[in-house]
């Protein structure tokens, strides 16, 4: 059963630059109990797609609904159903972590008593004992999304968005984030995530949304869409980076697509559809030309490729620009 | 669907209890604040104090007339309720600025409850300055001179004006999205507001542009009903001859209702479709 289901959605900023489409025509179905992740650089529309599914905007056209609930009809209604943590933790910066969380609670209306039985047991679960009893102004980023999310989970919601949830955590905190995450999604919880990290998507989700541009342009399995993008890539690395670009050139010849360089020019890349012959043949042409190695070797591609291949330009790309975003956003 | 394990369906209780329980989490949520702000505390209990005793020692001596502190108490009373009603204002933005209002608007409560949580909190704001206020004036020779009636009315009038202006300010607020251009506007804008009015001096004393501009004025209005209902208006002070002023109540009931009828609807439709950046 489709749980969670977006068609055509498309949103237009107004900015001094001309219309953003933030959102171009956006399509998504997600089963009950099953992990979608949106994948897509900085940018892409993540945000304004999760804003959308949980009833903060409006879209200008297109239809959403959750649990067979339309996001604009009925507001309301599907805000009694879903959990949210959006990307920059939403907490009350004068109340303790267990006064956010009871307050959560309360406007849920569960009732005061079991808003607070409530907020003890996610103090605990999330380890926010000592954020428990002081307010939340002067804690860390990480205890902030951490009752931030500890907050969207109040009612464990049969339906939960989140919003890139370990951008901007240390690896430690993320590796327990996805704990939890993978926890919940046991549970039977129906989880939308956004990440820009390509692991992440592998590790959390069952189903992927490559998304840019504010529209879905690739979708499945993380083996599905490696499999899209041919069998393997075949790979060198060079004794001289001189080298690098005759390298290229016989690449390309051989593979499915444009070769690429790394950065140090060491390593030079390509997808092909059968790997072991063309290995051989790149072999064979290099070893003519004269170009030394260091190694050689194919290898099953990354969710990193994938993401070259069908956008034409590297997720990493929004990664580094995420730094500045945040500041711009304080 | 049931959802999953230890899944807490929302909602217990009816709309209306529901209503009421999301105005008093949002009411507390206010509270807290102002127990937790420091700033907040200034402006509710010292500055109070200190402007009471300021106009009433340095100016009063000035003015060589017997009645100023009779006459200024209720100029400061609502000096002081006017710009607390600022803090709705700073509050709305800040919170815009922090995503709470996010989390609000996806949770199923009702939006007029986070407003009038807000607007609440500044009136326990102007409730606890204008304690102060009455007993540092009483302090210095503040009386009242009609009934308790009388000085009930006048403490509602001023609170309820101020009530009212908090939800213009909640409006500016979530419309400007910063608490630092809340604040500037309030010093730029309620200052000259409050000073051309009848609050510290009589209007017929000012030159004829500020004169009419004071006579308009609604916190002379607004000053004026005070002064009536606690006794506090002299010959030395004579109100001035415009409509406003000489009907005071009249005009203080029907800028109260316009403000609500106007604000009240449109803060809600604001606050519908904010979000944060
Ligand atoms: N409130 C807004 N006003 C104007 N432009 C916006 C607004 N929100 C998002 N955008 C623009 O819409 C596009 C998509 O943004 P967003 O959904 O935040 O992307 P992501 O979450 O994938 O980084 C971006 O170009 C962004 O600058
Ligand atoms: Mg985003």
């Amino acid at each position: 059963m489709t749980i969670i289901e977006a068609r055509g959605l498309k949103k237009i900023y107004k900015a001094k630059t001309g219309a953003v489409h933030a959102l171009d025509g956006l399509d998504l179905a997600i089963p009950s109990g099953t992990v979608k992740a949106l994948l897509g650089p900085n940018g892409a529309g993540k945000t304004t797609a999760v804003k959308v599914l949980t009833t903060l905007i409006r879209p200008d056209a297109g239809t959403a609904r959750i649990d067979g609930i339309d996001v604009v009809a009925d507001p309301k209604a599907v805000r009694r159903i879903i959990g949210v943590a959006g990307q920059y933790a939403a907490v009350d910066e004068n109340l303790t972590g267990f006064e956010n969380l009871e307050m959560v609670g309360r406007l849920y209306h569960l009732g005061a008593k079991a808003a607070r039985r409530r907020a003890r047991e996610l103090i605990e679960q999330f380890e926010l004992t000592e954020a428990g009893n002081r307010p939340v102004k002067g804690f860390s980023g990480g205890m902030r999304r951490r009752i931030d999310l500890a907050g969207a989970l109040v009612i464990n919601p049969k339906i939960l968005f989140l919003d890139e949830p370990t951008t901007g955590l240390d690896p430690r905190s993320r590796l327990a984030l996805w704990g939890v995450i993978k926890n919940l999604v046991a549970e039977g919880t129906t989880l939308l995530l956004t990440t820009q990290y390509l692991e992440e998507a592998d590790q959390l989700s069952d189903d992927i949304a490559v998304i840019d541009g504010g529209k879905v342009i690739a979708e499945g399995t993380a083996d599905e869409l490696k499999a899209r993008i041919g069998g393997h890539r075949v790979e060198v690395t060079l004794v001289d980076a001189g080298d690098a670009a005759r390298t290229a050139d016989v690449l390309s010849r051989h593979g499915d697509g444009e070769a690429s360089v790394s950065g140090d020019r060491r390593t030079v890349g390509v997808a092909v559809v059968d790997g072991p012959r063309a290995l051989q043949f790149v072999l064979r042409e290099l070893g003519d030309a004269g170009v030394e190695l260091h190694d050689a070797g194919m290898r099953r591609p990354t969710l990193d490729d994938v993401f070259l291949k069908l956008t034409g330009h590297r997720a990493e790309e929004g990664q580094e620009d995420q730094q500045t975003e945040m500041e711009n956003a304080r | 669907m049931s959802g999953p394990a230890g899944y807490r369906p929302a909602g217990t209780g009816g709309p209306f209890r529901q209503f009421l329980s999301d105005g008093w989490v949002a009411t507390w949520r206010n509270l807290l604040k102002i127990k937790r702000v420091p700033e907040i505390l200034v402006f509710t209990i010292l500055q109070p104090i200190m402007f009471v005793l300021l106009f009433s020692q340095v100016y009063g001596g000035a003015m060589a007339v017997d009645n100023y502190t009779q006459f200024l108490m209720a100029g400061i009373f609502a000096q002081t309720v006017i710009f607390g009603s600022t803090f709705s204002g700073a509050a709305m933005a800040q919170d815009l600025k922090d995503g709470i209002i996010d989390r609000f608007r996806t949770l199923p409560m009702s939006p007029a409850a986070v407003l009038i949580g807000r607007t609440n909190g500044d009136l326990a704001i102007n409730s606890i300055s204008m304690l102060i206020m009455m007993g540092t004036g009483w302090a210095v020779g503040w009386r009242v001179t009609t009934s308790f009636w009388g000085f009930a009315g006048g403490v509602a009038v001023l609170l309820l004006f101020s009530y009212a202006f908090s939800w213009v300010m909640a409006l500016l607020g979530m419309s400007v999205r910063s608490p630092e251009v809340i604040n500037n506007a309030a010093f730029m804008i309620l200052f000259p507001l409050t000073f051309i009015s009848n609050a510290f001096v009589p209007i017929h004393t000012m030159p004829d542009v500020l004169r009419v501009i004071a006579e308009w004025n609604p916190v002379s209005a607004l000053v004026e009903s005070a002064r009536q209902l606690f006794g506090n208006t002299y010959s030395e002070f004579p109100a001035a001859a415009a409509w406003t002023l000489q009907h005071p109540f009249a005009t203080i009931f029907l800028g109260v209702a316009a403000m609500l009828v106007v604000f009240v609807p449109l803060c809600i439709r604001k606050f519908e479709s904010i979000s944060s950046r």
